[in-house]
C-alpha cells in the first residue's frame, strides 16, 4: 500500500476503510491484500465463475471485475461479515446441514449469491433459485445440495442468526 | 466384524469436519497464506509443440538483477518428475517436446512484475514435425516418444475369441470416441515453497498426494527423506487434476526459492492452469461382438487406443484401468482387449476421476444400445441377458465372490424413472413434436482401490494417536479436496473408538507428521484407509483394555482417562496398522488375469433427453442414479459425490470441449470452456442399495469415481432413443447433433401457414 495512490474510501461488513491503491486494482485483490479479507477467491479472473462474489451497494458483484475506485463510498459485504454474534448464519447453517459445500472454494462466493437472492426475493422457487446462482459455478456438487441449502436457509431466514441450534462461527 | 448392523458415528449425517471454516470463508487455500519475505514465481513456457532450443535471450528493458532466473541447470539432482517413468523434465533441456512445456522460472519480489516479465523471455527453436492424434502416432512416421511412440500395450485375453465368430448368429461393429476433458477445480494449482541449508525444501500447496510430490521433491533435489516435507493446504477442487501436476508445480517452486534464497508462491491463473495442466486422456474404442441367437454374448474384441500427450505422465496406468472395465458388467466366455496409449506433441494428459473408466465405459455401453437396435432387442433385455451374477467371471477371469445384484439395480431404475411408460410415450409425442424425448440407460462397474496388485505395493500405513489435551488425530497421508475424507475418516475413528465425533479430528496432511497411506485417488480412501483406520482404531481399543483397565463399556471421558493413564505408565498413545490384503487375491500383471480389483462398486444410470430440433439443443431434463457402493458412510456426502460425478458427466458429454491448437488448449478460458450451471443440471435422484463389503471400513467400497462413468453413455443412448441416429463421440455439442441428425434424413422444409 501506498500513501501516493488516492484514498478510497468505503465500508465493509459495518466498518468505515480507507485504502491507498491504484484506481484501477480490482476491488478482490484489496480486499486481498490490503484488507485482508481472503474469504473471496479468484477462480477465473474475468467473471464467469463468481468466486469472488461480493454484494455492494445491494448487488451482488464479480469482485474481480470491480477497479477499486468504483467502489468509493459503496457498502461492501463479504462472506467475512455473514455470521454474527458468534453464530453462523442461517444461510451458513443451512449450507453445512445440507451439504452444499464441498471443497469449499466456490462457497463465499456462492453465500452471497443466495443472501443476495433471498434479500430480493425470500422465498424463491426452484427455478428462481437456479437463475439466481446461474452466475456462481460448482464443480464439486452438481448443485442439487446447494439448491436444497437455499430452500432451508429461506425457511429459516426469518429465525434470527442467534438460534440455538446455530454452530460457533469463533 | 466391520459389517455391524447398527453404528451412531457411521451412517449419520454428522457435520463436515471442516465444513465450518469453509463457510466462514477462513479455510486457508493456498493463495491465501503468505510467508516472510515471500517472492512471486513465474514461468516461461514453449510456444511450439516440438522442436529443439536453440537460444534462450533476455529483454534488457528489463532489469533482470531484480529477478531470480531458473534454467534446467540450476536443477541440483535429477531433471525429471519422479511418477512411473521418468521421462518428463523437470525444465526443458535443450528440446521441447509439446507446447506449454516450461522452459525458464523467474522469480520477483513482486506478483505482477514477475508475470510481466515472462514475455520478455525469447526463446528461439529450430522446429520438428509434431505429431497431435492417434492415428499420426500409430503411423510412427515421426518418433515423438521411444522407439515407436508406444507409451503402453496390454493384451487382456479370455477364452478363445477368433474361434467364436463363425458360430455366431450376430456380429456388431462399432468405433467410439471420446474427447479430453478439463478437471475445471475453480481453485487453480499453486504451491509455495521454502528453502534452507539446514531444513532442505518445504512446499505448502493445493494437492491430493503429498508423498507423490515428497519423491518427486527429493529426485529433483537430491535430498534426503529428513530433508524434504509437503504440506496440503485446503484444495479447492481436484479430481484427478492434483494428483501429478503438483509435482511439477512444487519442484518449480523450490527450485526458485532455492535461488532466490526467499519463500516463492506460485499460483497460476486459469488460462496458465488451462492450458498447461494435465486433462482426461482423449480414447479411441473399437468393438467387435459376437452373440448367439438368444443375445447372449459370445465374444469381445476390442481394440483401445488412448492419447497419452508428451510424457508418460500416469497414461499406463490410466490404460490399465480403461483396459479393465472396457468390457462392462457383462459375462463373455470369450475377450480380448488389446490396447496401447500413444505418445504425441499434445500437453501431457493424466488421472481425472474414473481414470480411464469412462472412456472405455461409454464405448461399451453405447456398443451394447447398437447390438441392441441390430438384433432387434431391448436395450435392457440385452443387459439382463448378459449381466454379471454370483459366480460368474470377468474378462480377467475374476470370481464374483461378492453379490452381485444388477437385476436388483436395474429393476429400481426402471421403476424409478418410469422407464418403458416414458419411453412409449415419447414414441408418440415424437412424432408430432419438434422436441424429441428419449430415456438411456447405462449398467457399469466401477473398480475400488488400486488395480491388481497395486495396494499391496503402496503397502499403506496409517493410524491414530491421542493428544495429551484429549483429542484423537487420525495419521494419514489421505487428503480433502471436497470429497469428505476428513468427515469420512474421523467418522470411522470414532466408531470403532466408541466416542464422540468431535473429539477426534485429522492430523495435518503434512509428510512431517503422518504416515504414508497411499495417494488420495482411485476411489480408495473409504474402502482402504478407512479400514486401515479402523482397524488400528480397534486395535487401541484393545491396547487400552489390556493395559490401561479401560473397561466393556466406556464413555468418552472415560476413554481418555485411559489414554492418560497408558501415557503415564508407557509413553506415546499410537496405534499404527499396514495393509493386508483380502485373502484369496491373485493378480498376474503379465496376462492380465486374476483379481483386478478387490471390490467393485455398481450402478445403472437413467438419464431422460430432450432434443430440440429446430436448435439443435439437447437437454438432459432428469436423472436417475441406482448404486451399490457397499455400505453408506455418510448418506449426505454420498449423494453430494454422486449428484457431483453425474454433473460432471453431463459436462463430458454435452458441454465440454477442448479445442486444441497446435497440441494445447485454445478455449483456455472458462468464457469458452463450458461446465453446467445452476441452470444446465438436471433434477438427479439418487438411489443407494447397501451390502457391506467385510473387507472396507464398516462396509464401504469406492464411490468417488463411479458417477462420473455412466452419464455420458446413459445420455447418448437417450438420444439414439430420441432421434434414432447413433451419436458414438463426446463431446456431443449442437452443431455435432446438427451433422449427424442433417446427414441422417432429408431437412424437411419448414411449415408454411
Amino acid at each position: 500500500m501506498s500513501v501516493l495512490w488516492p484514498a478510497v474510501r468505503f465500508t465493509v461488513n459495518g466498518e468505515v476503510r480507507e485504502v491507498h491503491a491504484p484506481p484501477m486494482k480490482r476491488l478482490l485483490d484489496v480486499l486481498r491484500e490490503e484488507l485482508k479479507l481472503t474469504g473471496a477467491k479468484e477462480g477465473c479472473g474475468e467473471g464467469e465463475c463468481g468466486s469472488c462474489s461480493v454484494r455492494m451497494n445491494g448487488e451482488l458483484v464479480n469482485s474481480c471485475l470491480i477497479p477499486v475506485l468504483q467502489a468509493e463510498g459503496a457498502e461492501i459485504q463479504t462472506v467475512e461479515g455473514l455470521a454474527a454474534n458468534g453464530k453462523l448464519h442461517p444461510i451458513q447453517e443451512a449450507f453445512l446441514q445440507c451439504g452444499g459445500a464441498q471443497c469449499g472454494i466456490c462457497t463465499p462466493g456462492m453465500l452471497m449469491a443466495t443472501a443476495q437472492l433471498l434479500a430480493a426475493n425470500p422465498h424463491p422457487n426452484l427455478a428462481e433459485i437456479r437463475e439466481g446462482l446461474a452466475g456462481n459455478l460448482c464443480r464439486c456438487t452438481g448443485f442439487i445440495r446447494i439448491f436444497e441449502s437455499v430452500v432451508v436457509a429461506a425457511t429459516r431466514d426469518s429465525a434470527s442468526a442467534t438460534d440455538e441450534g446455530a454452530h460457533d462461527a469463533r | 466384524m466391520s459389517t455391524h448392523a447398527t453404528t451412531r458415528v457411521v451412517g449419520a449425517p454428522v457435520p463436515r469436519k471442516e465444513g465450518v471454516d469453509k463457510l466462514l470463508g477462513r479455510a486457508c487455500y493456498v493463495d491465501d497464506l503468505q510467508r516472510e519475505g515471500m517472492w512471486y514465481g513465474a514461468t516461461v513456457r514453449s510456444n511450439i509443440p516440438r522442436g529443439i532450443i536453440r537460444s534462450i535471450a533476455f529483454d534488457r528493458k528489463v532489469d533482470w538483477n531484480e529477478f531470480v532466473v531458473v534454467t534446467a541447470a540450476d536443477v541440483p539432482g535429477e531433471n525429471h518428475i519422479h511418477l512411473i517413468i521418468a521421462d518428463q523434465p523437470c525444465l526443458a533441456d535443450g528440446k521441447v517436446n509439446h507446447r506449454e512445456e516450461p522452459i525458464v522460472l523467474i522469480a520477483h519480489p513482486d506478483r505482477n512484475k514477475a508475470r510481466e516479465a515472462v514475455s520478455a523471455v525469447k526463446i528461439e527453436y529450430d522446429p520438428l514435425p509434431p505429431i497431435f492424434t492417434i492415428e499420426e502416432s500409430e503411423r510412427q512416421d515421426q518418433v515423438v516418444w521411444g522407439a515407436d511412440n508406444l507409451l503402453k500395450s496390454f493384451l487382456l485375453e479370455k477364452g478363445d475369441v477368433d474361434s467364436a465368430w463363425a458360430h455366431a448368429a450376430h456380429i456388431v461393429e462399432g468405433e467410439y470416441r471420446t474427447g479430453a476433458q478439463e478437471h475445471l477445480y475453480i481453485e487453480n494449482n499453486g504451491m509455495i515453497a521454502e528453502y534452507s541449508a539446514e531444513k532442505g525444501v518445504t512446499v505448502w500447496g493445493s494437492l491430493q498426494c503429498p508423498y507423490y510430490v515428497f519423491k518427486s521433491l527429493r529426485s529433483v533435489f537430491d535430498l534426503p527423506e529428513d530433508k524434504v516435507r509437503v504440506i496440503q493446504t485446503e484444495t479447492g477442487g481436484a479430481f484427478g487434476g492434483k494428483e501429478d501436476y503438483p509435482s511439477n508445480l512444487a519442484c518449480h517452486a523450490a527450485l526458485l526459492a532455492m535461488k532466490s534464497g526467499h519463500p516463492v508462491k506460485m499460483v497460476y491463473d486459469r488460462m496458465e492452469d488451462l492450458a498447461a495442466t494435465t486433462k482426461r486422456h482423449p480414447a479411441r474404442v473399437r468393438h467387435r461382438t459376437a452373440l448367439d441367437s438368444d443375445g447372449k454374448l459370445l465374444a469381445i474384441d476390442i481394440d483401445l487406443a488412448t492419447n497419452g500427450g508428451a510424457y508418460a505422465t500416469l497414461s499406463s496406468t490410466v490404460l490399465s484401468r480403461a483396459t479393465l472395465h472396457s468390457t462392462g458388467p457383462y459375462s463373455c466366455p470369450n475377450v480380448r482387449v488389446r490396447s496401447r496409449a500413444w505418445a504425441t506433441n499434445m500437453v501431457p494428459f493424466g488421472a481425472f476421476r474414473g481414470f480411464g473408466a469412462p472412456q472405455t465405459i461409454f464405448a461399451m455401453e453405447r456398443h451394447m444400445d447398437e447390438i441392441a437396435a441390430a438384433i432387434g432387442l431391448d436395450p435392457v433385455e440385452l443387459r439382463r441377458r448378459n449381466f454379471l451374477h454370483d459366480g460368474d467371471t470377468t474378462a480377467t477371469e475374476q470370481v464374483m465372490r461378492e453379490p452381485v445384484i444388477l437385476d436388483r439395480l436395474m429393476d429400481r431404475a426402471l421403476e424409478e424413472s418410469d422407464y418403458y411408460a416414458k419411453r412409449q410415450r415419447f414414441a408418440a409425442e415424437n412424432r408430432v413434436s419438434a422436441v424429441k424425448r428419449g430415456m438411456g440407460v447405462a449398467a457399469f462397474y466401477h473398480g475400488s482401490g488400486f488395480t491388481g496388485s497395486g495396494e499391496v505395493v503402496l503397502n499403506s500405513l496409517a493410524g491414530v494417536d491421542v493428544t495429551p489435551d484429549g483429542r484423537v488425530r487420525v495419521l494419514v497421508s489421505n487428503t480433502e479436496f471436497g470429497q469428505g475424507t476428513n468427515t469420512i475418516l474421523t467418522q470411522v475413528a470414532a466408531e470403532a473408538l466408541g466416542i464422540d465425533y468431535a473429539r477426534v479430528e485429522m492430523a495435518p496432511p503434512d509428510t512431517g507428521q503422518v504416515p504414508n497411506s497411499g495417494p488420495t485417488v482411485a476411489s480408495r480412501t473409504s474402502m482402504v484407509v478407512g479400514r486401515l483406520v479402523e482397524r488400528a482404531s480397534v486395535q487401541l481399543v484393545s491396547l487400552l483394555r489390556a493395559q490401561a483397565g479401560l473397561g466393556a463399556s466406556y464413555t468418552t471421558e472415560e476413554f481418555f482417562a485411559a489414554c492418560e493413564c497408558y501415557r503415564q505408565a508407557k509413553g506415546e498413545v499410537l496405534s499404527t496398522c499396514r495393509y493386508e490384503a483380502p485373502p484369496g487375491i491373485k493378480w498376474d500383471d503379465q496376462k492380465y488375469h486374476g483379481e483386478a480389483y478387490p471390490a467393485f462398486a455398481w450402478a445403472v444410470y437413467v438419464a431422460q433427453v430432450a432434443v430440440d430440433t429446430v436448435t439443435y439443443s439437447a437437454e438432459v431434463e432428469e436423472f436417475w442414479a441406482v448404486q451399490e457402493v457397499g455400505r453408506v458412510l455418510h448418506p449426505v456426502l454420498a449423494a453430494g459425490q454422486i449428484e457431483g460425478g453425474i454433473a460432471q458427466g453431463v459436462g463430458y458429454a454435452l458441454y465440454e470441449k477442448v479445442v486444441w491448437q497446435d497440441g494445447s488448449m485454445a478455449n483456455n478460458q472458462m468464457t469458452n470452456y463450458i461446465m453446467p450451471t445452476a441452470e444446465d443440471v438436471p433434477p438427479i435422484h439418487v438411489f443407494f442399495e447397501e451390502i457391506p463389503f467385510r473387507h472396507g471400513a464398516f462396509g464401504a467400497k469406492g464411490i468417488g469415481e463411479l458417477p462420473h462413468d455412466g452419464p455420458a453413455p446413459a445420455i447418448l443412448n437417450a438420444i439414439r432413443d430420441a432421434t434414432g441416429v447413433a451419436f458414438n463421440s463426446i463431446p456431443l455439442l449442437p452443431e455435432d447433433l446438427f451433422a449427424g441428425l442433417a446427414a441422417s434424413q432429408p431437412i424437411e422444409e419448414p411449415i408454411t401457414l
